[in-house]
């Protein structure tokens, strides 16, 4: 085991810890908030977070089915969650790469559910799993895989790796 | 059908999905060439410190850019489903216009095999690379 998470389940006091922040991540990230996640679990290295079925979300006005990107971002999101709440110190963290395999369309009206699970931990990398669910989590939407790059500033300040934007570039 | 309704055909469809809508995602023509358009806009950053835009945003961004790509390729084809999607993260986005361009390196009776790639300022700097496979014949 790397010495950068947190394995143990810990005391009441981290769970609410760990929900506390979770609710951060999700206010705090206009993306999160605006397609309105929330979490419902989490504990180091797992988090289950839910995205609402909204109108202006869907991905084919033939029949109400929820966007496919919805459910990407859903994915990410959980996935980097999971990874944040079995850090032992707060890092930056970032995705390397996710591979989502999309077994069937959801159900229009109903919400969809992210389960991610940090399944391996090394010195720089945790590697996930989520599915993705409407009821059943033993008959998915989707199921994803992916790799997070821990202590992604390594020491530096956050965005140190990104350039200053360029003049007039700016959207 | 000719390359002008094609063309006209996938930009109607964007502003009739509600979802490409939120994205704000538009679509640009330069004869049968075309990069997918995601302005920047608030609601898209998914890490308010660095600020950086959602990875997710990104990749549905790159997904719908491969979509309209299939659909200029056959523009009277039903709407393609995704099967998978593989998306690897370069470098963070920043908080400012992201673009796309779609390859379609296979597309058989069933099947197309699609790999996007996504940049900022400079192509030569690309943040994000899609792969991807699409059913191009769904059966319902």
């Amino acid at each position: 085991m790397a010495d950068n998470h947190e394995d143990t389940g810990g005391p009441d006091e981290a769970a609410v810890q760990l929900a506390y922040m979770a609710e951060l991540m999700n206010k705090g990230s206009p993306q999160a908030s605006s397609l309105g996640f929330h979490t419902l679990e989490i504990s180091p290295g797992r988090a289950l977070v839910r995205v609402k079925y909204r109108e202006d979300l869907i991905g084919d006005p033939a029949t109400g089915v929820i966007a496919g990107g919805v459910v990407t971002t859903l994915l990410d999101h959980t996935c980097g969650q999971a990874v944040y709440a079995g850090l032992k110190k707060a890092v930056a963290i970032a995705t390397l790469d996710l591979r989502i395999d999309y077994m069937r369309r959801s159900e229009p009206g109903l919400d969809v559910f992210v389960a991610a699970n940090v399944y391996k931990w090394t010195h720089s990398i945790a590697f996930v799993r989520a599915i993705a669910y409407d009821r059943d989590p033993q008959d998915p939407v989707a199921a994803a895989q992916a790799a997070f790059m821990l202590d992604a500033s390594a020491g530096r300040p956050p965005g140190a790796n990104l350039k200053p934007p360029a003049r007039g570039s700016a959207a | 059908m000719s390359e002008e309704t094609a063309i006209e055909k996938i930009q109607a469809a964007l502003t009739t999905i509600p979802y490409a809508r939120y994205l704000g995602v538009q679509v640009v023509f330069n004869g049968d060439e075309m990069t997918g358009v995601l302005p920047f806009a608030e609601k898209l950053i998914g890490n308010p410190m660095l600020p950086a835009i959602h990875g997710g945003a990104l990749g549905a961004f790159m997904e719908l850019t491969a979509i309209a790509q299939l659909s200029v390729l056959q523009p009277s084809a039903k709407r393609p489903r995704t099967i998978d999607v593989s998306i690897e993260y370069l470098r963070s986005a920043r908080p400012v216009a992201t673009y796309a361009r779609a390859e379609v390196k296979k597309v058989g009776r069933r099947i197309a095999n699609v790999h996007v790639e996504a940049w900022q300022d400079r192509r030569v700097a690309p943040i994000a690379f899609l792969r991807a496979h699409f059913l191009v014949d769904p059966e319902d």
